[in-house]
């Protein structure tokens, strides 16, 4: 018996999100009577598999192979399976990411385990096993109970808080039966942007909607988001008119967040838009329209022009911060 | 080269989401359908593809799970330009069940690509195209944001936490595609509509696959609290909340 979570790393290190990963597995163990497992692929030194103990890893298994380059879905999802089986694990835990949403469901079809995606909260009950995600795009809330003896879970990112749980990991290897089958993907160039934070790991998210105006006028928005510490986001309109990249497009058909503190300039917020944000924990909204519905979702709103807001908050947090 | 793309049945985006009284069943009254966003997206990149690159394309097929009523978007995705529908006649309670009755359609009618949209926007769950590649012990390749065909060979963009990747992949796969796959889906056109109703619409029985999860019950967000409305003169105030009260810094 054992809950196996899989880790994924960036370049050897771990980010926030793997934290809340082994965090959840932990407590999700606890509730089931057994233990976290870890599993890790690719090159991670051992100073920094030592870190997921403090989050309750109790076992931490390294997979190394010289032909991973990149994620390539059948490999790992491969070798995830392999390491469930020879685990004994009863629930595997993915991240509600782009990898994880790439290999869970292999790993279902090869463990015949029910896959509930997107969770964002620990088992209702474990007998019979029944787990909440957020569904219709955040405008309600299912419940899913699965059947299968063995189970596999996506966790939405930020959902759940880290734990503190010192436990003594034993770190160990597996070695995979892979196949050169295995590797028909390859991935042939990468464009990595590494100094930017992730919007979906982001604690904090400065978004900028039609109201923005324009492609040159984002200097203020991005000086706010480097004081907080935010990643920065927009609305479909903004990636629609290509003022921002696609990979900035929060909403029901872009990225899916749930930040701590979603902070929206100058987005009216349409239905799709809220879809993908109703999962923040606090909205603060700023826009000129008092009737916009993005107040409705908002806890704090202020009726103000943007381009002559930000200056002023830009220049106030500084002074707030000293 | 065939290509197949999956599609789903979804209420309209901008539908007001209703359960039945007991809360354990969506409530379809007055719900308009549509082609999953992705999915629409999908088959307008397929069209695009089998336009430039002449003959190499020999069709491309979409496909639902489904009962009767979900033909209508089978249709309009006719009237957008596919050549042919396949509707297999289930009811299915998981994605499990839905990969494993496409997989079964594949064994015997092979494609050499096939696209799926990265999720739902129903049940949100990211999770066909992925079960349909291991059901099928092919390659798939998730959140792909651009798909070309050179000489026969794919290449795909591939979104990551924090990149881009191009990736290669041999054939036969399974493409999970997302937003930037295709600029703007493509609206039915008159002549479109009306060749759709001649085009082969052909229904397959459903294989017997148990499934191994079910929504059991669902549930509405509770209602916000009114929003705190700050005077615009007022910024030190907001300043105050998002330092003292949201911990921001």
């Amino acid at each position: 018996m054992a809950v196996l979570v899989f880790t994924e790393n960036w370049d050897g290190k771990f980010k926030k999100i793997s934290f809340e990963l082994v965090s959840y597995a932990h407590e999700l163990a606890v509730q089931m009577g057994t233990h976290a497992v870890v599993v890790s692929i690719g090159n991670v030194a051992e100073e920094e598999l030592k870190k997921l103990c403090h989050y309750g890893a109790s076992k931490i298994i390294k997979v190394e192979d010289s032909r991973i380059n990149g994620l390539v879905n059948k490999a790992f999802a491969a070798i995830i399976a392999q390491v469930a089986e020879k685990e004994d694990a009863d629930v595997v835990v993915f991240s509600h990411n782009f990898t994880g949403k790439a290999l869970a469901p292999r790993v279902a079809v090869k463990l015949k385990a029910g896959l509930a995606s997107g969770v964002n909260a620990l088992p209702d009950s474990i007998q019979p096993f029944v787990v909440k995600k957020s569904v219709y795009t955040g405008k309600a809330i299912g419940h899913i109970t699965i059947k299968s003896p063995k189970k596999i879970l996506t966790l939405f990112p930020n959902s759940v808080e880290t734990v503190t749980a010192d436990e003594q990991a034993t770190i160990g290897s597996f070695t995979p039966e892979l196949t050169d089958a295995h590797f028909a993907t390859k991935v042939v160039d990468v464009k990595k942007v590494t100094d930017k934070i992730l919007l979906t790991d982001a604690e904090v998210v400065v978004s900028g909607g039609r109201g923005m105006k324009a492609a040159d006028k984002w200097a203020p928005l991005e000086e706010l988001a480097g004081l907080l510490g935010a990643a920065t986001a927009c609305s479909r309109p903004v990636s629609d008119e290509g003022w921002r990249s696609h990979h900035e497009h929060v909403g029901q058909t872009g990225k899916i967040i749930g930040p701590n503190v979603y902070i929206a300039l100058g987005i009216s917020g349409a239905i799709q838009h809220l879809g993908g944000v109703s999962a923040s924990k606090h909205i603060i909204a700023i826009n000129t329209d008092k009737d916009a519905p993005i107040f409705e979702a908002a806890e704090y709103g202020m009726i103000a022009d943007v381009h002559q807001m930000l200056p002023k908050l830009v220049e106030a947090v500084k002074e707030a911060k000293h | 080269m065939k290509i197949l793309i999956c599609l789903s049945n979804v209420p309209d985006t901008t539908t007001k989401i209703k359960f039945t009284g007991d809360m354990k069943q969506f409530d379809a009254a007055g719900v308009q359908w549509i082609i999953n966003p992705w999915d629409e997206l999908a088959l307008t990149r397929a069209l695009e593809i089998k336009e430039t690159s002449g003959p190499t394309i020999e069709k491309v097929t979409v496909l639902t799970v489904g009962k009767a009523e979900t033909e209508p978007t089978l249709r309009k995705a006719l009237a957008i330009g596919a050549d042919d529908a396949v509707r297999i006649d289930a009811d299915c309670k998981d994605s499990y069940q839905v990969a494993a009755q496409i997989a079964d359609y594949v064994k015997s009618n092979p494609s050499d690509i096939i696209l799926c949209g990265i999720e739902s926007s129903d049940y949100n769950g990211s999770t066909v195209g992925g079960m349909l590649a291991e059901f099928l012990d092919c390659a798939s390749v998730s959140s792909v944001s651009g798909l070309q065909l050179d000489n026969g060979q794919v290449r795909l963009n591939r979104e990551i936490d924090g990149g881009q990747e191009v990736v290669e992949t041999g054939l036969p796969c399974v493409a999970i595609v997302q937003k930037g796959i295709a600029k703007e889906p493509r609206i039915p056109s008159m002549r479109g509509i009306m060749m759709a109703r001649t085009k082969p619409l052909t229904v397959k029985p459903a294989v017997s696959i148990e499934e191994l999860s079910e929504f059991t019950t669902f549930e509405l967000p509770a209602p916000h609290a009114k929003c705190k409305m700050i005077d615009a003169e007022n910024v030190s105030e907001l300043v105050e909340i998002m330092k003292n009260k949201l911990k921001m810094f």
